[in-house]
């Protein structure tokens, strides 16, 4: 069975900045991977590539088997994004955000309305479909992002730092729903900078620099993940 | 794909765009009151001083009033590009732009859907101003409001589609203030949107000329024969040729693989 991601030698340069060197990950169907880096690692260069906001000039990035570069719709069809900054419309209601993220995908109002309760209730959100976005709550807002990223049910969930700027409990509801996702057989691609989102049957993508330094389960690390990490990005506590 | 999936595609960026623009309420009474001002207070005073021969489609003496609104009807157009351009920028800094760009559908596809979004929302605009315009004896012909809608939907493309090329090149939405001083000004006043050409070349042929070749001169003008049930071709094959001059640049610069803003660090 083909990877739910498959990332060969990629590298990318802004000028003459090289932000990512031959990165080559896998993301296995139905898994919980995360991608751990400092601020400026290249997770988003990363994302952006598989996401196609830039062109891979190098490697090949396939998502469930279909080439991104020259399959670009069928790649992103079978993706569903939650971008660090919010992304959702903050004047329209939650159901108007999904429903014009499924007409995105081709999918019409009726069925984007079936969907959209149906993702909800993935996601806790049953009660606010008619909430305007603004009237969320920061984790709130989150999940009805994870919510839109999943309407067009994808065969993988990218997140990058999507726990960023929620408190202590947001941030576990939102860890924790991510799990709770992959169960369902969608494959779950996160990238963080925090290791405490981090658990040991996870697998484990370390990138430093634009390069992998690490790549298994996490558990295989050892018991201290925090000084392997400094051990290998070279990073001081 | 089939073309069900395309016309959802279309009608979803259409539906959310004209939501924008009715939870805008302040945008729309905006882009009204500017041409209005223009009507009711600069043409009201242009009318004592400025004389006007002649001038096709005219076939009599017209009032300054109505000189001035096919202009107008084109200025709210203008505006209408730039402020779908700023949203562009606007949607880019926040993030919303990276939904739009990460669906499956082309790009070149998304672009236009949302270029014909906006240009819906400025012939909204456009009609609404032209009624108000009728109490204030501005009165063309009945059958001139059918024959200007054509006209509206290529002039409102052709300005769209500036939009977005200038949105693809803009990186911040501070840089709306040199755009609107360095694009927009000249472009509506170096144009026939005010004045008639043959007024530009009795003060400077300089000028005359820069009129002459103005983009925007052949969209007022384009907009001003269709309202009088005219066509003029040289108009039509000007505007036609910078739509797809802009709407070319603007789908090359969002391409990831050609587009210049997209390899720029943190460009999205």
């Amino acid at each position: 069975m083909t990877d739910a991601l498959s990332i060969q030698n990629v590298s990318h340069s802004f000028g003459r900045f090289q932000a990512l060197k031959d990165v080559t990950l896998n993301v296995p169907r139905g898994g919980f991977t995360a991608l751990l880096g400092v601020n400026g690692a290249g997770k988003t260069t990363l994302f952006s590539l598989i996401t196609r906001l830039y062109d891979n000039a190098s490697g090949r990035i396939e998502v469930a088997g279909h080439d991104l570069r020259r399959q670009p719709g069928a790649a992103l069809a079978r993706l569903g994004v939650v971008f660090q900054s919010r992304a959702l419309d903050a004047d329209l209601t939650v159901a108007q955000n999904l429903a014009y993220h499924a007409a995105l995908h081709g999918i019409g109002r009726r069925e984007a309305r079936a969907r959209s309760l149906e993702v909800l209730a993935q996601v806790g959100l049953s009660d606010r479909l008619d909430a305007k976005v603004s009237a969320l709550s920061g984790g709130q807002q989150r999940r009805a992002e994870i919510a839109r990223a999943l309407i067009h049910r994808p065969q993988i969930l990218l997140l990058d730092e999507a726990t960023v700027g929620l408190d202590v409990k947001s941030r576990a509801e939102v860890v924790a729903l991510t799990r709770s996702l992959t169960t369902t057989g969608v494959s779950a691609l996160w990238a963080t900078h925090i290791l405490d989102e981090i658990r040991p049957d996870d697998g484990l993508v370390i990138l430093h620099k634009g390069q992998v330094l690490a790549d298994g389960r996490a558990g295989d690390l050892g018991c201290d993940l925090t000084a392997k990490f400094l051990q290998l990005t070279g990073e001081q506590a | 794909m089939t073309p069900r999936m395309w016309l959802t595609a279309f009608l979803g960026i259409s539906r959310r765009e004209t939501l924008r623009f009715v939870n805008q309420r302040g945008r729309f009474l905006a882009a009204l009151v500017r041409p209005l001002v223009w009507l009711f207070i600069f043409a009201a005073g242009f009318r004592a001083v400025l004389g006007l021969s002649i001038t096709p489609p005219y076939q009599t003496y017209v009032l300054y009033e109505v000189y001035v609104t096919p202009g107008l009807c084109a200025m709210i157009q203008l505006f209408n590009g730039m402020q779908s351009s700023l949203s562009m920028v606007y949607d880019r800094e926040t993030g919303a732009m990276r939904t739009l760009l990460v669906s499956p559908f082309p790009r070149w596809f998304l672009l236009a859907s949302k270029l014909v979004a906006g240009v819906i929302v400025s012939i909204i605009q456009v009609y609404t101003f032209l009624a108000i315009a009728w109490f204030w004896d501005v009165r063309p012909p009945v059958a001139g409001y059918l024959t200007l809608l054509p006209a509206l939907v290529l002039s409102g493309l052709m300005l769209g589609a500036m939009g977005l090329f200038i949105s693809s090149a803009i990186k911040q939405l501070e840089n709306f203030a040199g755009v609107m001083n360095f694009v927009i000004f000249p472009m509506f006043f170096a144009s026939t949107a005010l004045y008639p050409l043959w007024r530009m070349r009795e003060s400077s042929t300089l000028l005359h000329d820069i009129c002459a070749v103005n983009p925007f001169s052949h969209a007022v003008e384009l907009i001003r024969f269709a309202l009088y049930q005219r066509f003029d071709l040289l108009s039509f094959l000007v505007v036609s040729g910078c739509l797809i001059l802009f709407f070319a640049g603007a789908v090359i610069m969002y391409d990831p693989a050609k587009g210049l803003w997209a390899r720029r660090k943190g460009g999205t």
